[in-house]
Protein backbone atom coordinates (compact mmCIF):
# COMPACT_ATOMS: atom_id res chain seq x y z
CA UNK A 1 0.00 0.00 0.00
CA UNK A 2 1.43 3.25 -1.12
CA UNK A 3 -0.87 5.83 0.46
CA UNK A 4 -0.31 7.29 3.94
CA UNK A 5 -2.77 5.91 6.52
CA UNK A 6 -6.18 7.55 6.88
CA UNK A 7 -9.71 6.88 8.02
CA UNK A 8 -12.55 6.96 5.54
CA UNK A 9 -16.00 8.48 6.05
CA UNK A 10 -18.92 8.63 3.65
CA UNK A 11 -21.55 10.97 5.15
CA UNK A 12 -24.99 11.41 3.59
CA UNK A 13 -25.51 15.11 4.32
CA UNK A 14 -23.51 18.31 4.02
CA UNK A 15 -24.06 18.99 7.74
CA UNK A 16 -22.40 15.71 8.68
CA UNK A 17 -19.59 16.29 6.19
CA UNK A 18 -18.77 19.82 7.36
CA UNK A 19 -18.98 18.69 11.01
CA UNK A 20 -16.44 15.93 10.31
CA UNK A 21 -14.13 18.45 8.60
CA UNK A 22 -14.49 20.98 11.43
CA UNK A 23 -13.81 18.33 14.06
CA UNK A 24 -10.59 17.25 12.32
CA UNK A 25 -9.41 20.87 12.31
CA UNK A 26 -7.53 20.92 9.02
CA UNK A 27 -6.38 17.32 9.20
CA UNK A 28 -9.20 15.97 7.02
CA UNK A 29 -9.77 16.30 3.30
CA UNK A 30 -12.75 15.91 1.06
CA UNK A 31 -12.47 13.34 -1.75
CA UNK A 32 -14.53 13.76 -4.92
CA UNK A 33 -13.10 12.05 -8.02
CA UNK A 34 -9.75 11.35 -6.35
CA UNK A 35 -7.90 12.00 -9.62
CA UNK A 36 -5.70 14.71 -8.10
CA UNK A 37 -5.85 13.92 -4.40
CA UNK A 38 -4.75 10.27 -4.62
CA UNK A 39 -1.62 11.00 -6.69
CA UNK A 40 -0.89 13.90 -4.30
CA UNK A 41 -1.15 11.54 -1.34
CA UNK A 42 0.97 8.90 -3.09
CA UNK A 43 3.70 11.53 -3.48
CA UNK A 44 3.20 12.59 0.17
CA UNK A 45 2.23 16.10 -0.91
CA UNK A 46 -0.84 15.55 1.27
CA UNK A 47 -1.33 13.18 4.21
CA UNK A 48 -4.81 13.76 5.63
CA UNK A 49 -5.83 11.61 8.60
CA UNK A 50 -9.44 11.42 7.38
CA UNK A 51 -10.99 11.35 3.90
CA UNK A 52 -14.59 12.54 3.62
CA UNK A 53 -16.18 11.08 0.49
CA UNK A 54 -18.84 13.31 -1.09
CA UNK A 55 -20.47 10.60 -3.23
CA UNK A 56 -23.58 10.00 -1.11
CA UNK A 57 -24.48 13.66 -0.57
CA UNK A 58 -27.55 14.57 -2.62
CA UNK A 59 -27.75 17.73 -4.72
CA UNK A 60 -24.08 18.06 -5.69
CA UNK A 61 -24.50 16.89 -9.27
CA UNK A 62 -26.64 18.27 -12.03
CA UNK A 63 -26.29 20.84 -14.80
CA UNK A 64 -29.06 23.44 -14.82
CA UNK A 65 -29.24 25.89 -17.69
CA UNK A 66 -31.79 28.50 -16.51
CA UNK A 67 -32.69 31.91 -17.95
CA UNK A 68 -30.45 33.98 -15.73
CA UNK A 69 -27.59 31.61 -14.99
CA UNK A 70 -26.05 28.21 -15.43
CA UNK A 71 -25.60 26.14 -12.27
CA UNK A 72 -23.14 23.28 -12.18
CA UNK A 73 -23.01 21.02 -9.11
CA UNK A 74 -19.56 20.46 -7.59
CA UNK A 75 -19.67 16.72 -8.39
CA UNK A 76 -20.34 17.30 -12.10
CA UNK A 77 -17.67 15.28 -13.91
CA UNK A 78 -15.78 16.28 -17.06
CA UNK A 79 -17.71 13.59 -18.91
CA UNK A 80 -21.02 15.23 -17.93
CA UNK A 81 -19.89 18.63 -19.23
CA UNK A 82 -18.83 17.13 -22.56
CA UNK A 83 -22.10 15.19 -22.77
CA UNK A 84 -24.43 18.14 -22.20
CA UNK A 85 -26.07 19.49 -25.38
CA UNK A 86 -27.68 22.33 -23.38
CA UNK A 87 -24.27 23.46 -22.13
CA UNK A 88 -22.75 23.24 -25.61
CA UNK A 89 -25.40 25.73 -26.79
CA UNK A 90 -25.43 28.06 -23.77
CA UNK A 91 -21.70 28.22 -22.94
CA UNK A 92 -19.76 26.62 -25.83
CA UNK A 93 -16.44 27.90 -24.46
CA UNK A 94 -16.71 25.54 -21.48
CA UNK A 95 -16.89 22.18 -23.31
CA UNK A 96 -14.29 23.46 -25.79
CA UNK A 97 -11.86 24.03 -22.90
CA UNK A 98 -12.80 20.85 -21.01
CA UNK A 99 -11.98 18.88 -24.18
CA UNK A 100 -8.35 19.57 -23.21
CA UNK A 101 -8.64 18.05 -19.72
CA UNK A 102 -6.69 14.83 -19.27
CA UNK A 103 -7.51 11.56 -21.00
CA UNK A 104 -10.81 9.74 -21.17
CA UNK A 105 -10.60 7.47 -18.10
CA UNK A 106 -9.81 10.50 -15.94
CA UNK A 107 -12.63 12.53 -17.48
CA UNK A 108 -15.08 9.86 -16.34
CA UNK A 109 -14.09 10.52 -12.70
CA UNK A 110 -12.67 14.03 -12.26
CA UNK A 111 -15.08 16.69 -10.93
CA UNK A 112 -15.17 20.45 -11.34
CA UNK A 113 -15.38 21.01 -7.57
CA UNK A 114 -12.17 19.02 -7.17
CA UNK A 115 -10.51 20.98 -9.94
CA UNK A 116 -11.37 24.35 -8.33
CA UNK A 117 -10.27 23.22 -4.88
CA UNK A 118 -7.05 21.71 -6.24
CA UNK A 119 -6.30 25.02 -8.02
CA UNK A 120 -3.63 23.65 -10.33
CA UNK A 121 -2.53 26.68 -12.41
CA UNK A 122 -2.54 24.44 -15.49
CA UNK A 123 -6.16 23.31 -15.19
CA UNK A 124 -8.83 24.52 -17.56
CA UNK A 125 -11.97 24.77 -15.43
CA UNK A 126 -10.71 27.41 -12.95
CA UNK A 127 -9.54 29.54 -15.89
CA UNK A 128 -12.95 29.48 -17.57
CA UNK A 129 -14.62 30.23 -14.22
CA UNK A 130 -12.33 33.26 -13.74
CA UNK A 131 -12.82 34.46 -17.31
CA UNK A 132 -16.62 34.23 -17.09
CA UNK A 133 -16.90 35.80 -13.64
CA UNK A 134 -18.44 32.65 -12.14
CA UNK A 135 -19.55 32.48 -8.49
CA UNK A 136 -18.64 29.57 -6.26
CA UNK A 137 -21.14 28.47 -3.59
CA UNK A 138 -19.51 26.91 -0.54
CA UNK A 139 -20.88 25.46 2.69
CA UNK A 140 -18.99 25.24 5.98
CA UNK A 141 -19.86 24.23 9.53
CA UNK A 142 -20.84 27.85 10.20
CA UNK A 143 -23.09 28.38 7.17
CA UNK A 144 -22.71 29.17 3.50
CA UNK A 145 -21.15 31.91 1.39
CA UNK A 146 -20.50 32.75 -2.23
CA UNK A 147 -16.98 33.48 -3.48
CA UNK A 148 -16.14 34.99 -6.89
CA UNK A 149 -13.97 32.44 -8.73
CA UNK A 150 -10.97 34.79 -8.94
CA UNK A 151 -11.07 35.32 -5.15
CA UNK A 152 -11.30 31.58 -4.51
CA UNK A 153 -7.99 30.92 -6.26
CA UNK A 154 -5.25 32.30 -4.00
CA UNK A 155 -2.13 30.86 -5.62
CA UNK A 156 -0.76 27.70 -7.20
CA UNK A 157 -2.59 24.80 -5.45
CA UNK A 158 -3.98 27.31 -2.97
CA UNK A 159 -7.50 28.56 -2.31
CA UNK A 160 -9.26 30.81 0.19
CA UNK A 161 -11.48 27.89 1.35
CA UNK A 162 -11.59 27.29 5.10
CA UNK A 163 -10.72 23.80 6.37
CA UNK A 164 -14.37 22.91 6.91
CA UNK A 165 -15.73 24.36 3.67
CA UNK A 166 -17.07 22.30 0.78
CA UNK A 167 -17.75 23.64 -2.70
CA UNK A 168 -21.35 22.77 -3.59
CA UNK A 169 -21.89 24.53 -6.92
CA UNK A 170 -20.52 26.98 -9.46
CA UNK A 171 -22.80 29.51 -11.15
CA UNK A 172 -22.04 31.13 -14.51
CA UNK A 173 -23.96 34.20 -15.77
CA UNK A 174 -25.81 33.47 -19.03
CA UNK A 175 -24.21 34.85 -22.18
CA UNK A 176 -25.96 37.33 -24.44
CA UNK A 177 -26.88 36.11 -27.92
CA UNK A 178 -23.96 36.23 -30.33
CA UNK A 179 -21.10 36.41 -27.83
CA UNK A 180 -17.90 35.20 -29.48
CA UNK A 181 -15.32 33.06 -27.73
CA UNK A 182 -11.81 31.74 -28.14
CA UNK A 183 -9.72 29.01 -26.54
CA UNK A 184 -6.37 27.53 -27.43
CA UNK A 185 -3.85 25.49 -25.52
CA UNK A 186 -0.39 24.07 -25.92
CA UNK A 187 0.54 20.85 -24.10
CA UNK A 188 3.17 18.22 -24.86
CA UNK A 189 0.41 15.80 -25.85
CA UNK A 190 -3.24 16.73 -26.18
CA UNK A 191 -4.79 15.97 -22.76
CA UNK A 192 -1.59 16.59 -20.80
CA UNK A 193 -1.41 19.56 -18.46
CA UNK A 194 -1.12 22.88 -20.31
CA UNK A 195 2.22 24.61 -20.76
CA UNK A 196 0.12 27.65 -21.66
CA UNK A 197 -3.47 28.30 -22.67
CA UNK A 198 -5.64 31.31 -23.37
CA UNK A 199 -9.38 31.94 -23.26
CA UNK A 200 -11.35 34.95 -24.44
CA UNK A 201 -14.92 36.15 -24.92
CA UNK A 202 -16.34 39.34 -26.42
CA UNK A 203 -19.49 40.88 -27.88
CA UNK A 204 -19.88 42.86 -31.09
CA UNK A 205 -21.22 46.42 -30.80
CA UNK A 206 -21.84 47.14 -34.48
CA UNK A 207 -18.45 46.73 -36.16
CA UNK A 208 -16.54 46.98 -32.87
CA UNK A 209 -15.53 44.66 -30.08
CA UNK A 210 -17.12 45.27 -26.68
CA UNK A 211 -16.99 43.64 -23.22
CA UNK A 212 -13.78 41.79 -24.06
CA UNK A 213 -12.40 39.36 -21.53
CA UNK A 214 -9.07 37.61 -21.89
CA UNK A 215 -7.56 35.07 -19.48
CA UNK A 216 -4.32 33.12 -19.36
CA UNK A 217 -3.56 29.82 -17.60
CA UNK A 218 -0.66 27.40 -17.41
CA UNK A 219 1.82 30.18 -18.08
CA UNK A 220 1.18 32.09 -14.84
CA UNK A 221 0.97 30.97 -11.21
CA UNK A 222 -2.82 31.37 -11.20
CA UNK A 223 -5.45 31.56 -13.95
CA UNK A 224 -5.97 35.29 -14.43
CA UNK A 225 -7.55 37.93 -16.59
CA UNK A 226 -5.22 40.17 -18.59
CA UNK A 227 -6.72 43.71 -18.63
CA UNK A 228 -4.19 45.24 -21.10
CA UNK A 229 -5.18 42.64 -23.71
CA UNK A 230 -8.86 43.39 -23.06
CA UNK A 231 -8.21 47.13 -23.53
CA UNK A 232 -6.47 46.38 -26.83
CA UNK A 233 -9.65 44.67 -28.08
CA UNK A 234 -12.45 46.92 -26.83
CA UNK A 235 -13.70 49.49 -29.34
CA UNK A 236 -11.65 48.03 -32.21
CA UNK A 237 -12.61 46.03 -35.28
CA UNK A 238 -12.03 42.26 -34.98
CA UNK A 239 -9.16 42.04 -37.46
CA UNK A 240 -5.58 40.81 -37.59
CA UNK A 241 -4.14 44.15 -36.42
CA UNK A 242 -6.36 44.25 -33.36
CA UNK A 243 -5.68 40.62 -32.52
CA UNK A 244 -1.93 41.15 -32.97
CA UNK A 245 -2.04 44.14 -30.62
CA UNK A 246 -4.00 42.15 -28.01
CA UNK A 247 -1.54 39.27 -28.30
CA UNK A 248 1.44 41.62 -27.82
CA UNK A 249 -0.28 43.25 -24.83
CA UNK A 250 -0.93 39.86 -23.21
CA UNK A 251 2.66 38.72 -23.75
CA UNK A 252 4.00 41.91 -22.20
CA UNK A 253 1.59 41.98 -19.25
CA UNK A 254 2.00 38.49 -17.77
CA UNK A 255 4.59 37.25 -15.32
CA UNK A 256 5.34 33.82 -16.79
CA UNK A 257 6.30 30.85 -14.63
CA UNK A 258 9.28 28.67 -15.33
CA UNK A 259 9.61 24.89 -14.92
CA UNK A 260 11.27 21.92 -16.55
CA UNK A 261 8.83 22.01 -19.47
CA UNK A 262 9.38 25.63 -20.51
CA UNK A 263 11.20 28.83 -19.61
CA UNK A 264 9.59 32.21 -19.00
CA UNK A 265 10.52 33.72 -22.37
CA UNK A 266 9.07 30.74 -24.20
CA UNK A 267 5.82 30.90 -22.26
CA UNK A 268 5.57 34.65 -22.88
CA UNK A 269 5.88 34.12 -26.63
CA UNK A 270 3.53 31.14 -26.55
CA UNK A 271 0.75 33.16 -24.88
CA UNK A 272 0.92 35.75 -27.67
CA UNK A 273 0.85 33.14 -30.42
CA UNK A 274 -2.03 31.22 -28.81
CA UNK A 275 -4.10 34.36 -28.25
CA UNK A 276 -3.65 35.63 -31.81
CA UNK A 277 -4.60 32.21 -33.18
CA UNK A 278 -7.57 31.74 -30.87
CA UNK A 279 -9.00 35.20 -31.62
CA UNK A 280 -8.65 34.64 -35.37
CA UNK A 281 -10.52 31.37 -34.95
CA UNK A 282 -13.33 33.12 -33.06
CA UNK A 283 -13.99 35.11 -36.25
CA UNK A 284 -13.59 32.14 -38.57
CA UNK A 285 -16.19 30.29 -36.49
CA UNK A 286 -18.62 33.22 -36.94
CA UNK A 287 -18.08 33.19 -40.70
CA UNK A 288 -18.67 29.43 -40.86
CA UNK A 289 -21.86 29.74 -38.82
CA UNK A 290 -23.12 32.51 -41.11
CA UNK A 291 -22.60 30.40 -44.23
CA UNK B 1 -13.10 -1.96 7.21
CA UNK B 2 -15.55 -4.34 5.55
CA UNK B 3 -16.28 -3.58 1.92
CA UNK B 4 -18.52 -5.45 -0.50
CA UNK B 5 -17.46 -5.14 -4.12
CA UNK B 6 -19.50 -6.34 -7.08
CA UNK B 7 -17.03 -7.47 -9.71
CA UNK B 8 -18.04 -9.16 -12.96
CA UNK B 9 -21.52 -9.68 -11.57
CA UNK B 10 -20.43 -11.29 -8.29
CA UNK B 11 -20.70 -9.54 -4.91
CA UNK B 12 -17.84 -10.34 -2.53
CA UNK B 13 -17.23 -9.12 1.01
CA UNK B 14 -13.63 -8.12 1.77
CA UNK B 15 -11.81 -6.90 4.88
CA UNK B 16 -9.64 -4.04 3.59
CA UNK B 17 -7.51 -1.19 4.88
CA UNK B 18 -9.17 2.11 3.73
CA UNK B 19 -5.97 2.86 1.81
CA UNK B 20 -6.53 -0.05 -0.58
CA UNK B 21 -6.98 1.21 -4.11
CA UNK B 22 -9.53 -0.54 -6.28
CA UNK B 23 -6.62 -1.87 -8.34
CA UNK B 24 -4.95 -3.50 -5.31
CA UNK B 25 -8.31 -4.90 -4.17
CA UNK B 26 -8.81 -6.56 -7.55
CA UNK B 27 -5.29 -7.91 -7.89
CA UNK B 28 -4.24 -8.76 -4.33
CA UNK B 29 -7.57 -9.58 -2.66
CA UNK B 30 -9.72 -10.97 -5.47
CA UNK B 31 -6.82 -12.49 -7.44
CA UNK B 32 -8.10 -10.84 -10.61
CA UNK B 33 -4.63 -10.14 -11.97
CA UNK B 34 -5.74 -9.40 -15.52
CA UNK B 35 -5.96 -5.72 -14.59
CA UNK B 36 -2.35 -4.50 -14.64
CA UNK B 37 -0.42 -1.97 -12.58
CA UNK B 38 1.84 0.14 -14.76
CA UNK B 39 2.43 3.59 -13.30
CA UNK B 40 -0.03 3.52 -10.37
CA UNK B 41 -0.92 7.20 -10.86
CA UNK B 42 -3.18 7.62 -13.83
CA UNK B 43 -0.65 8.01 -16.62
CA UNK B 44 -0.71 4.70 -18.50
CA UNK B 45 -4.20 3.14 -18.51
CA UNK B 46 -2.93 -0.44 -17.84
CA UNK B 47 -5.39 -0.61 -14.91
CA UNK B 48 -8.48 0.41 -16.91
CA UNK B 49 -11.73 -1.20 -15.70
CA UNK B 50 -15.39 -0.45 -16.34
CA UNK B 51 -17.28 1.25 -13.52
CA UNK B 52 -21.02 1.06 -14.23
CA UNK B 53 -20.02 0.71 -17.88
CA UNK B 54 -17.62 3.67 -17.96
CA UNK B 55 -13.88 3.23 -18.26
CA UNK B 56 -11.78 4.51 -15.35
CA UNK B 57 -8.29 3.92 -13.95
CA UNK B 58 -8.53 1.49 -11.01
CA UNK B 59 -5.27 2.83 -9.52
CA UNK B 60 -6.81 6.29 -8.99
CA UNK B 61 -9.72 5.28 -6.82
CA UNK B 62 -10.26 3.62 -3.45
CA UNK B 63 -12.04 0.28 -3.10
CA UNK B 64 -14.07 1.87 -0.29
CA UNK B 65 -15.62 4.32 -2.76
CA UNK B 66 -17.30 1.61 -4.86
CA UNK B 67 -19.63 -0.42 -2.65
CA UNK B 68 -22.64 0.57 -4.70
CA UNK B 69 -21.08 0.10 -8.14
CA UNK B 70 -20.87 -2.56 -10.85
CA UNK B 71 -17.24 -3.24 -11.69
CA UNK B 72 -16.15 -5.13 -14.81
CA UNK B 73 -12.59 -6.30 -15.46
CA UNK B 74 -10.95 -7.98 -18.44
CA UNK B 75 -11.84 -11.36 -16.87
CA UNK B 76 -15.52 -10.41 -17.03
CA UNK B 77 -15.61 -9.47 -20.71
CA UNK B 78 -15.35 -13.00 -22.17
CA UNK B 79 -13.80 -16.33 -21.13
CA UNK B 80 -10.33 -17.15 -22.57
CA UNK B 81 -11.65 -20.07 -24.67
CA UNK B 82 -14.36 -17.91 -26.22
CA UNK B 83 -12.91 -14.44 -26.83
CA UNK B 84 -15.18 -11.50 -27.62
CA UNK B 85 -14.99 -9.58 -30.90
CA UNK B 86 -12.40 -7.07 -29.64
CA UNK B 87 -10.21 -9.77 -28.12
CA UNK B 88 -10.34 -11.79 -31.35
CA UNK B 89 -9.50 -8.67 -33.36
CA UNK B 90 -6.47 -7.93 -31.12
CA UNK B 91 -5.22 -11.48 -31.84
CA UNK B 92 -5.92 -11.19 -35.54
CA UNK B 93 -4.15 -7.82 -35.91
CA UNK B 94 -1.25 -8.45 -33.51
CA UNK B 95 -2.51 -5.65 -31.26
CA UNK B 96 0.28 -6.33 -28.76
CA UNK B 97 3.85 -7.47 -28.24
CA UNK B 98 4.61 -8.16 -24.57
CA UNK B 99 0.91 -7.97 -23.72
CA UNK B 100 1.26 -5.97 -20.52
CA UNK B 101 -0.92 -3.08 -21.64
CA UNK B 102 -3.37 -5.34 -23.51
CA UNK B 103 -6.07 -5.92 -20.86
CA UNK B 104 -6.20 -2.16 -20.25
CA UNK B 105 -6.35 -1.49 -23.99
CA UNK B 106 -9.19 -3.95 -24.51
CA UNK B 107 -11.25 -2.78 -21.54
CA UNK B 108 -10.64 0.86 -22.51
CA UNK B 109 -11.64 0.13 -26.12
CA UNK B 110 -14.82 -1.55 -24.83
CA UNK B 111 -15.72 1.63 -22.93
CA UNK B 112 -14.65 3.79 -25.85
CA UNK B 113 -16.88 1.97 -28.37
CA UNK B 114 -19.78 2.47 -25.97
CA UNK B 115 -18.98 6.20 -25.72
CA UNK B 116 -18.90 6.47 -29.51
CA UNK B 117 -22.20 4.59 -29.77
CA UNK B 118 -23.72 7.05 -27.29
CA UNK B 119 -22.62 9.86 -29.61
CA UNK B 120 -19.98 11.38 -27.34
CA UNK B 121 -17.82 13.63 -29.56
CA UNK B 122 -14.05 13.78 -29.14
CA UNK B 123 -11.58 16.61 -29.56
CA UNK B 124 -11.02 15.61 -33.22
CA UNK B 125 -14.69 15.13 -34.17
CA UNK B 126 -15.46 17.63 -36.97
CA UNK B 127 -19.15 17.95 -36.04
CA UNK B 128 -20.29 17.81 -32.44
CA UNK B 129 -23.93 17.05 -33.26
CA UNK B 130 -23.43 14.33 -35.92
CA UNK B 131 -23.14 10.60 -35.30
CA UNK B 132 -19.58 9.57 -34.43
CA UNK B 133 -17.65 8.09 -37.36
CA UNK B 134 -14.62 6.28 -35.96
CA UNK B 135 -11.49 6.54 -38.05
CA UNK B 136 -7.79 6.29 -37.29
CA UNK B 137 -7.47 9.75 -35.74
CA UNK B 138 -10.67 9.36 -33.69
CA UNK B 139 -9.43 6.04 -32.29
CA UNK B 140 -5.97 7.44 -31.53
CA UNK B 141 -7.48 10.44 -29.72
CA UNK B 142 -10.04 8.40 -27.79
CA UNK B 143 -7.43 5.83 -26.73
CA UNK B 144 -4.93 8.51 -25.63
CA UNK B 145 -5.19 7.40 -22.00
CA UNK B 146 -3.66 3.98 -22.80
CA UNK B 147 0.06 3.81 -23.42
CA UNK B 148 1.82 0.86 -25.05
CA UNK B 149 5.49 0.62 -24.13
CA UNK B 150 6.02 -1.80 -27.06
CA UNK B 151 4.33 0.69 -29.42
CA UNK B 152 1.93 -1.86 -30.89
CA UNK B 153 -0.35 1.06 -31.72
CA UNK B 154 -0.78 0.20 -35.40
CA UNK B 155 -2.28 -3.20 -34.57
CA UNK B 156 -4.29 -1.81 -31.67
CA UNK B 157 -5.95 0.82 -33.87
CA UNK B 158 -6.62 -1.75 -36.64
CA UNK B 159 -8.22 -4.14 -34.17
CA UNK B 160 -10.50 -1.47 -32.73
CA UNK B 161 -11.49 -0.15 -36.16
CA UNK B 162 -12.32 -3.67 -37.36
CA UNK B 163 -14.51 -4.28 -34.32
CA UNK B 164 -16.28 -0.95 -34.81
CA UNK B 165 -16.90 -1.81 -38.47
CA UNK B 166 -18.27 -5.25 -37.60
CA UNK B 167 -20.70 -3.60 -35.22
CA UNK B 168 -21.83 -1.18 -37.88
CA UNK B 169 -22.40 -4.03 -40.33
CA UNK B 170 -24.39 -6.07 -37.84
CA UNK B 171 -26.50 -3.37 -36.26
CA UNK B 172 -28.52 -2.12 -39.26
CA UNK B 173 -29.50 -5.70 -40.15
CA UNK B 174 -30.59 -6.38 -36.59
CA UNK B 175 -32.62 -3.19 -36.61
CA UNK B 176 -34.30 -4.19 -39.88
CA UNK B 177 -35.43 -7.57 -38.56
C1 LIG C 1 -2.82 11.87 -15.65
C2 LIG C 1 -3.67 13.04 -15.26
C3 LIG C 1 -3.79 14.12 -16.13
C4 LIG C 1 -4.58 15.23 -15.80
N1 LIG C 1 -4.67 16.26 -16.69
C5 LIG C 1 -5.45 17.33 -16.38
C6 LIG C 1 -5.60 18.43 -17.29
O1 LIG C 1 -5.05 18.43 -18.39
N2 LIG C 1 -6.36 19.48 -16.89
C7 LIG C 1 -7.01 19.50 -15.68
O2 LIG C 1 -7.72 20.45 -15.39
N3 LIG C 1 -6.90 18.48 -14.82
C8 LIG C 1 -6.13 17.40 -15.13
N4 LIG C 1 -6.04 16.38 -14.24
C9 LIG C 1 -6.72 16.51 -12.93
C10 LIG C 1 -8.16 16.05 -12.99
O3 LIG C 1 -8.92 16.86 -13.84
C11 LIG C 1 -8.79 16.03 -11.59
O4 LIG C 1 -9.90 15.24 -11.72
C12 LIG C 1 -9.25 17.34 -10.99
O5 LIG C 1 -8.26 18.30 -10.98
C13 LIG C 1 -9.66 17.13 -9.55
O6 LIG C 1 -10.91 16.61 -9.47
P1 LIG C 1 -11.26 15.37 -8.54
O7 LIG C 1 -12.74 15.31 -8.49
O8 LIG C 1 -10.57 14.18 -9.02
O9 LIG C 1 -10.73 15.87 -7.12
P2 LIG C 1 -10.03 15.08 -5.94
O10 LIG C 1 -8.78 14.47 -6.39
O11 LIG C 1 -11.02 14.21 -5.26
O12 LIG C 1 -9.72 16.32 -4.99
C14 LIG C 1 -8.77 17.31 -5.33
C15 LIG C 1 -8.70 18.34 -4.22
O13 LIG C 1 -9.92 19.06 -4.14
C16 LIG C 1 -10.54 18.90 -2.87
N5 LIG C 1 -11.98 18.82 -3.16
C17 LIG C 1 -12.59 17.97 -4.03
N6 LIG C 1 -13.90 18.26 -4.13
C18 LIG C 1 -14.12 19.32 -3.31
C19 LIG C 1 -15.29 20.08 -2.98
N7 LIG C 1 -16.48 19.84 -3.54
N8 LIG C 1 -15.16 21.10 -2.09
C20 LIG C 1 -13.95 21.36 -1.53
N9 LIG C 1 -12.82 20.68 -1.81
C21 LIG C 1 -12.90 19.67 -2.69
C22 LIG C 1 -9.92 17.67 -2.27
O14 LIG C 1 -9.93 17.74 -0.87
C23 LIG C 1 -8.51 17.74 -2.83
O15 LIG C 1 -7.73 18.63 -2.09
C24 LIG C 1 -5.26 15.25 -14.55
C25 LIG C 1 -5.16 14.16 -13.67
C26 LIG C 1 -4.37 13.07 -14.01
C27 LIG C 1 -4.27 11.92 -13.06
S1 LIG D 1 -1.54 1.87 -13.40
FE1 LIG D 1 -3.36 3.03 -13.41
S2 LIG D 1 -3.01 4.40 -15.01
FE2 LIG D 1 -1.10 3.40 -14.87
S1 LIG E 1 2.19 -4.75 -25.76
FE1 LIG E 1 3.85 -4.32 -24.49
S2 LIG E 1 3.19 -2.52 -23.52
FE2 LIG E 1 1.72 -2.76 -25.05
Amino acid sequence: MKLPAFDYACPETLDEATALLAEAGGDAKVIAGGQSLLPFMAFRLAAPSLLVDLRKIAGLDGIEVADGEIRLGAMVRWRDILDSAALARALPLLPAAIGHVAHYQIRNRGTLGGSLAHADPASEFPCIAVLCGASVDVVGAGGHRTIPADELIAGPMETTLEDDEIIVAVRFPRWPEGRRWAFDEFALRHGDLAIAAVAAAYDMDGPHIAHARVAVMGATDTPQRVPPAEDALNGRAPDDDTFGAAAAAASAAIEPTEDLHAGAAYRRALVGTLLRRALAESCAREREAAE
Amino acid sequence: MEITLTVNGRAQALELDPRTTLLDALRDHLQLTGTKKGCDHGQCGACTILLNGRRINACLTLAAMHEADEIATIEGLAPPDDPGALQAAFLHHDGFQCGYCTPGQIVSATGMLEEARAGWPSHVSPNLEAEVALDRSEVAERMSGNLCRCAAYTGIVEAILETAEQERDVEPREAAE
